[in-house]
């Protein structure tokens, strides 16, 4: 039973890894209607950038600053360069133009920053302890409370500011909103940025844990199942569908895999999240927490 | 009338307006709007209502449309290139066609957005909020409520108070009437009314509706194919014989058969 709880927890909280990177797909969705498939190249991008500044002798938290800047630029940059001239084309186009966007910022960092794979040192021990006989591990726990605090802030600037609620607005009504005096192109510059900000976090967290690489832009792949489980448009949605995909995958991976006579890393984890998310579009097309369409009759 | 430049507070000069670089919506529309009056734009489907008033407010753009010949000015500026967010600023304001409430915003926090664009403190906003549900009581008791699942005549009212939360001076109002029941569309021209006279809010009307646009405003415009086919104060355009047998389906020998009406006017235009 023990064991159980730990690779329960184990999951969860790798889980919340997931979440993170789900969360800056769910803001620039909810705001503007993009899938945005460039969130996993931001989350290399901004991995990237603060670790090669921080090599290149800058102090850890100046680093984080001056990233953090980076990436809002960048955020701007994007809407301004890519999104504004498409405004009012298909969804399909943005989609496209996303795609385009992966690819041309995975090739911007690596142009910049080269293509070595780093090791970010985060100052948090990476020594399990033990409660009630179960081993948690430190690092993974300070990645949960992170997360946590994101969630909440972004939460309460959702709902109790009035830049939060221009945001919602937008989301649901673009003319409408520009209608009655939202700047548009302004409101879509801030989650971008937003986004970016997300991103930074993400980065600095999967950096550490799997070291800074290419690969990091598949985390955004990771990100799909939990956003079908959870639903594009809610935070809630990123944050449980993460906890769910974490656990799920590794559950499967543990007791599926030695049920059906596999070895441990066989690699039941990499699919399972999937067909998960399968299962779910069957059922709840939405996700746990997606907003319905609301349709009168 | 009185239409001299000081008392206008909105003026449209002759304007084209193109879709998409060809397609001809507006062939050169002229018409005022003076300083707290209702002034009603009417006409059937298609005929530039909406796009007028789109064109003043600036939203064309987002639907590749363009003016590209004549000028509208606000309060003797000219007001053409700005941003519908400028506008509002400055204190002209769309309500849309189909209310375009946010579904997933309550009610109040619908009006609340209204307000985005003002540097108001929070008590002035407060003050402004219990103005308008003094104008809709009903949007008071669903306050709470997501504004996606009210009725349409509340999403109307949601629509109007959003509105007024900018503090404008004028409001341009499209098609209020839409897939209204005949009491509410009476109840929400009595609001505007009540808007008009209390708190001088010029109204820029289209509609469809004539009989019930002519009872509100003071002055009318009716739009055919994007010209302005003919101008007067509301009283006279009610008592003009063809307004009457085009717009209201009567003539001199009482109610005629829709069938008729339609078949008349489809060969005078061919004269026109």
């Amino acid at each position: 039973m023990t064991f159980f709880f730990e690779v329960l927890i184990g999951g969860l909280l790798a889980g919340v890894m997931y979440s993170l990177v789900a969360l800056g797909f769910v803001l620039i969705y909810k705001a503007s209607g993009v899938f945005n498939f460039a969130q996993g190249a931001m989350v290399f991008f901004a991995a990237l950038t603060f670790i090669s500044i921080v090599e290149r002798g800058m102090n850890f938290w100046l680093a984080i600053a001056v990233t953090l800047a980076v990436m809002i630029a960048l955020g701007f940059a994007i809407e301004r360069v890519v999104l504004r001239p498409l405004v009012n084309q298909p969804q399909i186009t943005l989609f496209m133009a996303t795609i385009g966007l992966a690819y041309f910022v995975e090739g911007l960092a690596q142009g910049l920053w080269g293509a070595q794979v780093h090791a970010i040192e985060l100052p948090i021990r990476d020594v399990p302890f033990t409660v009630a006989g179960v081993n948690v591990s430190q690092f993974d726990l300070f990645i949960s409370g992170t997360a946590a605090v994101l969630v909440i802030a972004l939460a309460l600037f959702f709902n109790y500011t009035g830049i939060g609620r221009a945001l919602r607005a937008v989301a649901d009504d673009h003319q409408a909103a520009l209608s009655i005096g939202i700047p548009l192109e302004r409101i879509w510059g801030i989650v971008w940025a937003v986004a970016g900000f997300v991103a930074l976090v993400a980065g600095l967290l999967w950096g550490s844990r799997t070291g800074v690489q290419f690969a990091l832009t598949f985390t955004a792949l990771k990100a799909l199942p939990v956003l079908i489980l959870g639903g594009f448009d809610s935070i809630a949605g990123a944050i449980v569908g993460g906890l769910i995909v974490g656990a799920a995958e590794k559950l499967a991976e543990v007791y599926i895999g030695s049920s059906l006579g596999l070895n441990i890393g066989t690699g039941i984890e990499n699919w399972f999240p999937y067909a998960l998310a399968i299962l779910f579009l069957l059922v709840r097309p939405e996700g746990l927490f997606g907003e319905k369409r609301i349709e009168r009759v | 009338m009185d239409q001299s430049a000081n008392s206008t507070l909105l003026s449209v000069n002759n304007i084209e307006v193109i879709y998409d670089h060809v397609i001809l919506v507006l062939k050169g529309v002229s018409l005022g709007v003076p300083e707290g009056q209702i002034v009603a734009l009417l006409g059937a489907n298609g005929a530039g209502k909406t796009t007028t008033l789109k064109a003043v407010s600036n939203l064309l753009s987002a639907e590749r449309g363009e003016v590209t010949k004549g000028s509208i000015e606000f309060r003797g500026t000219r007001v053409d290139r700005l941003t519908p967010a400028e506008l509002v600023r400055r204190g002209v304001i769309q309500v849309m066609e189909g209310r375009h409430c946010f579904e997933h915003l309550t009610v109040e926090e619908n009006l609340l957005t209204g307000a985005f664009t003002r540097k108001a403190s929070r008590t002035e906003i407060r003050r402004d909020l219990e103005l308008v549900y003094s104008y809709f009581p009903r949007l008071k008791e669903r306050r709470a409520s997501l504004a996606g699942y009210t009725s349409g005549g509340e999403q109307q009212m949601t629509a109007i108070g959003r509105a007024l939360m900018a503090r404008p001076s004028m409001i341009l109002l499209d098609e209020p009437s839409m897939g209204l029941a005949p009491q509410l569309v009476e109840e929400i021209f009595g609001i505007v009314k009540n808007l008009n006279e209390k708190e001088h809010v010029s109204f820029l009307l289209a509609e469809q509706n004539v009989l019930m646009a002519l009872r509100c405003a003071d002055y009318g415009y009716i739009l055919e194919n994007g010209r302005v086919m003919m101008d007067g104060t509301a009283s006279d355009l009610a008592g003009n014989e063809d307004v009457k047998e085009f717009y209201l389906g009567l003539s001199k020998a009482g109610r005629k058969s829709f069938r008729d009406v339609k078949h008349y006017r489809r060969r005078k235009r061919w004269l026109a």
